[in-house]
Formats: C-alpha cells, sequence, structure tokens
C-alpha cells in the first residue's frame, strides 16, 4: 500500500497536507498522531471512500475508487465506530456479512476468538463499547481479506480483552495479513507495530520501527534516589562534576533527577561521586525514552494522546 | 500452513448476496414494533374499521364496500413499506454508518438495492397474505387481473421506494422519520389510496397524478379484472423521476 504526496481538504482547512507513506506486505503497521492529524481521513482514502484532491493512493497495487470492484473482496475495514443495524445481534451480523464473500471464517470460530458468545443474541444498540468494537474487528475479518485497516480497534476495551485483540492481530501478521492501525495508545503502536508513522497536521513527521524511533534520543533522563539526605554542597558538586550539558533537578532531600546526553560516562561520574560522598543510593533508575516521548517530543502536544 | 485468517478473499456470487441482503433486511424490519404496526396492524385496522364503519353509518359505493376498500387496503400496504418503511430503514442505516460499512464489503449498490426491492417484496407478500385473508372473511369477491396486480406492486414499490430513498439519502434520520410519516398519514387520507379518486369529487383528478393515486386505482381496476394502463404508466413516470433525482441526490453517510 502506498499513500503518495495526499492532499485532502474540508473546505477551507487541510486535512491532511502532502503525506507520503508505505505499508509493506505482512506487517502491522500503526498510524499514530493527535485527534485531527489526518488518521482517518488517509485511512478513508485507502479505503476509497473519499477522493484525493492531490496525489494519489495505491492499495494492493489498485485504485480504491478505479478498481473497487476487484479490490473490496481483498480489503477488510474496522470502522470507528457503528457499522451495523441498531437491531441486528452480533451473530447474524457476522453470519450476513460471511454470506458476502466466497470463502469467509467460520463465524462460530470467529466469536470464539473474539469472545462474542456473551452478547450473540444482544442487539448491537445494548452492546457495551468493547463489544462493539469487538464486533466491529470480527466484521472486517470474517471475509478473510489480505489486508486489514482498523481505526482505534482496542478503544474502549479492558486491558484483558485488549490482549486478547492484540494477540489476534499478530496472529494475522503471522497469517500472513497485512494490518493497518491507528492508535491513540502508544503502547499498542510499541508492542504491536513493525513500523509506526507519526502524522502531525497532516504530514509525517516520522517513520520508523518502535527500536529506531525510541533510540537515537538526544535525553537521557536519570533519577537517583539515596538511603539518607544529600550532605551539604554535594548536589552542586555533582552538577559541578556532569558539567554543563546535563542539567540536575533536586527533587527533595533524599532524590534528585538528571537530563542529559545519554552516555555511559554519565553513570560512571554519578557512581563515582556517589563513593566520594559516601552515599549510597537506594535506587538508581534510567528512563528510557519510549514511543509516548518521541511522540511528544514531534508533535509538542500532551493534551490529545 | 493454513490458518483461519489465511488470506482467502472473494465476493460470493451476486445472487447469493442479494439473496442475503433481503432475508436481513426483511427479517430486520419485521423485527421493529412500529414498522410491523405501520406494514401489518394498521392497514387491518383501515380494512375492518372501513367495512364495518360503513355499515353503521350508511356510506356507499358502487360496489360492496369491502371490494372498493381491500384493493385499497392492499395498495395503502405498499405505499407503508415502499415508502415509509424504507425510508425510515435507510434513514438510520445512513445515520449508524450501515450503508458506509457496506460500501466496503464487497457488496455493489446494484445488489445492495436488489437485496432492498427484493426484502420489501418479501414483506409485501406477508402484507398480502394477511389483509387477503381479512379481506376474504369479510366477504371479499374480486376477480383478480393477476398481471395487473403484479405490475402494479411492482411499479408502485418502485415509485414509493425512489421516492423513499429520495427522503432517506437527502435529510437526518429523525427528519426522514418525521417526514416519512406524516406523507403516509396525508397520502393515506387524502392521497386517494385507501378510498378511490372519485370520492374525492373534482380534486380526484388530481390525485390519479399523483403516485398514492395512481397506485390506488390501478390496484382497484387491477382487483377489478382490468389491466389499469394509465395508472401504471403515471406510477412508472414517477419511479423514473423518483430515481433519476435519488440517484443524483443520495448522500451515503
Amino acid at each position: 500500500m502506498s499513500v503518495d504526496g495526499l492532499v485532502m481538504r474540508y473546505g477551507d482547512k487541510t486535512a491532511v497536507d502532502g503525506l507520503t507513506l508505505d505499508v509493506e506486505p505482512h506487517t502491522i503497521t500503526a498510524v499514530l498522531g493527535p485527534n485531527g492529524a489526518g488518521k482517518t481521513t488517509t485511512l478513508e482514502t485507502c479505503e476509497g471512500y473519499r477522493r484525493p484532491h492531490q496525489g494519489a493512493v495505491r492499495v494492493l497495487g489498485l485504485d480504491p475508487l478505479k478498481d473497487r470492484k476487484e479490490l473490496l473482496p481483498r480489503i477488510g475495514v474496522m470502522l470507528q465506530s457503528g457499522g451495523a443495524w441498531s437491531s441486528a445481534r452480533p451473530a447474524e451480523m457476522l453470519r450476513h456479512l460471511s454470506r458476502l464473500h466466497a470463502h469467509p471464517v467460520p463465524v462460530a470460530e470467529l466469536m470464539d476468538r473474539l469472545a462474542l458468545h456473551e452478547c450473540a443474541r444482544t442487539p448491537y444498540r445494548r452492546l457495551s463499547g468493547g463489544q462493539q468494537q469487538r464486533l466491529g474487528l470480527a466484521m472486517a475479518l470474517v471475509g478473510r481479506p489480505e489486508l486489514v485497516f482498523v481505526d482505534e480497534p482496542t478503544a474502549g476495551m479492558d486491558p484483558q480483552i485488549r490482549r486478547t485483540v492484540w494477540e489476534l492481530l499478530e496472529e494475522l501478521r503471522a497469517s500472513g495479513v497485512t494490518v493497518v492501525l491507528t492508535t491513540h495508545y502508544l503502547e499498542e503502536a510499541e508492542r504491536l507495530a513493525d513500523r509506526v508513522h507519526i502524522i502531525d497536521r497532516g504530514r509525517l513527521v516520522a517513520s520508523g520501527s518502535p527500536l529506531e524511533l525510541t533510540r537515537g534520543g538526544t535525553v537521557a533522563t536519570i533519577r537517583l534516589v539515596l538511603t539518607q539526605p544529600f550532605p551539604p554542597g554535594a548536589p552542586e558538586a555533582l552538577a559541578a562534576d556532569l558539567g554543563p550539558a546535563t542539567e540536575l533537578q533536586v527533587l527533595d532531600p533524599v532524590s534528585l533527577q538528571l537530563s542529559g546526553p545519554a552516555d555511559a560516562s554519565t553513570l560512571a561520574v554519578v557512581s563515582a561521586w556517589c563513593e566520594k560522598h559516601h552515599v549510597l543510593p537506594e535506587s538508581l533508575s534510567l528512563g528510557q525514552r519510549n514511543l509516548e516521548d518521541v511522540f511528544l517530543e514531534l508533535t509538542g502536544r500532551e493534551e490529545s494522546i | 500452513m493454513s490458518t483461519t485468517f489465511s488470506p482467502a478473499p472473494g465476493a460470493a456470487p451476486l445472487a447469493r448476496q442479494v439473496l442475503a441482503q433481503a432475508a436481513m433486511e426483511a427479517r430486520l424490519m419485521l423485527r421493529n414494533g412500529e414498522q410491523l404496526l405501520l406494514a401489518v396492524v394498521i392497514p387491518v385496522v383501515v380494512l375492518v374499521g372501513a367495512v364495518r364503519g360503513s355499515e353503521r353509518v350508511g356510506i356507499s359505493f358502487d360496489d360492496p364496500t369491502v371490494d372498493v376498500m381491500t384493493p385499497g387496503v392492499l395498495a395503502l400496504a405498499v405505499m407503508s413499506t415502499s415508502f415509509t418503511s424504507l425510508a425510515i430503514a435507510t434513514g438510520f442505516e445512513r445515520r449508524y454508518g450501515v450503508l458506509k460499512r457496506l460500501g466496503t464489503a464487497p457488496l455493489s449498490r446494484a445488489a445492495l438495492l436488489g437485496g432492498k426491492v427484493g426484502a420489501l417484496f418479501a414483506v409485501e407478500l406477508l402484507q398480502f397474505a394477511v389483509i387477503g385473508s381479512v379481506g376474504f372473511g369479510l366477504g371479499w369477491s374480486p376477480s383478480i387481473d393477476v398481471v395487473g396486480v403484479l405490475l402494479t406492486l411492482l411499479l408502485g414499490t418502485a415509485a414509493f421506494a425512489a421516492l423513499g430513498l429520495l427522503l432517506a439519502g437527502a435529510l437526518r434520520a429523525e427528519a426522514t422519520l418525521a417526514a416519512a410519516n406524516l406523507v403516509y398519514l396525508l397520502l393515506m387520507a387524502g392521497g386517494a389510496v385507501v378510498l378511490p379518486a372519485s370520492a374525492y369529487g373534482e380534486l380526484g383528478t388530481v390525485m390519479t397524478w399523483l403516485p398514492s393515486g395512481a397506485l390506488g386505482e390501478a390496484m382497484r381496476s387491477a382487483c377489478a379484472g382490468d389491466l389499469p394502463w394509465r395508472d401504471l404508466l403515471v406510477l412508472a413516470g414517477w419511479a423514473g423521476a423518483g430515481s433519476v433525482l435519488t440517484a443524483r441526490t443520495f448522500r451515503w453517510e
């Protein structure tokens, strides 16, 4: 799948602004971004719901609009919400969709895998948010697609079910299905995705594996807690030892935090300082950059995660 | 190795899709209490009420009341299902993203429409069975022109379904609900569906150009053994105009 220079506008607002990204087959690719970044618009263009204002989208080598008939059986779509008749029951909804496909997944098995038997006969409108999400995912998978688009697959699910869904998505990849997901949960992208695309204001701001994105950070954080209060002048001495590149912050009488270049010499300095001042660390923790830090650094916004 | 989710994409044959869609929509339509009221209960109440009531208040037609009213109520049933029920159901399908979701299932628009029409015919068949039985119970003695009744059913459904979809594709779901019910009530009372156009005096001629009047007149003629060409042409005209407008204005989301 590829998106090349996609521009999408709503009125005079530009939702997607020259976005270019690729999705490798048989991988899980996460599209991350704050609300309004253009994630859903991009997905919906790939699904053939919208016509690109500029640029081009190819899905499985096909044009989502021109080659619609050929493409539709090959993709599975999970919408962010809705998509079922309000009085339809999960079992009959899945049976119905399965009849539209040539080689569907057996409905009973799909319901097993997504714990849908508990609500097999409950009308859609009375399902919990998590149950609706699971049904939506099942609906995307029932036709045995090559590529699935899942928009916020685990929003509103409890942790246990979320893990079940993660395992299922991993199984899809192992079965040769390509998964494209948008998510608000950075943890989800970090755990599942082979590749992460971070988009902001309709543009791609970073791409890579979670490891590539979290590596190569400029700043490491070390938090030090002592068994006894700092001797007078000791924090200042440490700051002097570390040099101006490292920022030292005293948090309380026994703990401090260092932010500075991520290298081993910082630890050596801290360790020598402890020896010199006869203090013993109760704990010494190294902050690892996670996707959340990367995300915040790149999008510069916190409120929307 | 093949697992549960190994890709094996493919669309089902068109006929199976249409059948599945029709079965699903018919089931949902009959499950809904209000729709069942509209489809069966109101027409039966109208029929029984009119036949029994006219005896009491002394209204009389040229033919026995039940022979005039039963075809009218059959026409009403066609209108309620293909216009009101369809419009409301489709309005909420838009609202709840059902049409959007089906848009990415391997179901063509033609198959979706075919399924909807199939569901309408299934429900109408049921309505005809119930209303016909009640009519016969009340002493209805028609001389049915089978081709005429089938063409009336077909073209009446086409005309009202096109108008119902026109409404549902343009308005919000709640507005569709209100408008579809209001139009139904107005046409039931004053659209020459249940009562013959002749009962409306001078206005009657105008009403036979409305889809409701044409449907009612066609059904009455067909149940009296005539092939109502003129009314069928009017219905075909409404079906054509409605379809063109709907195709131009229908919004899927």
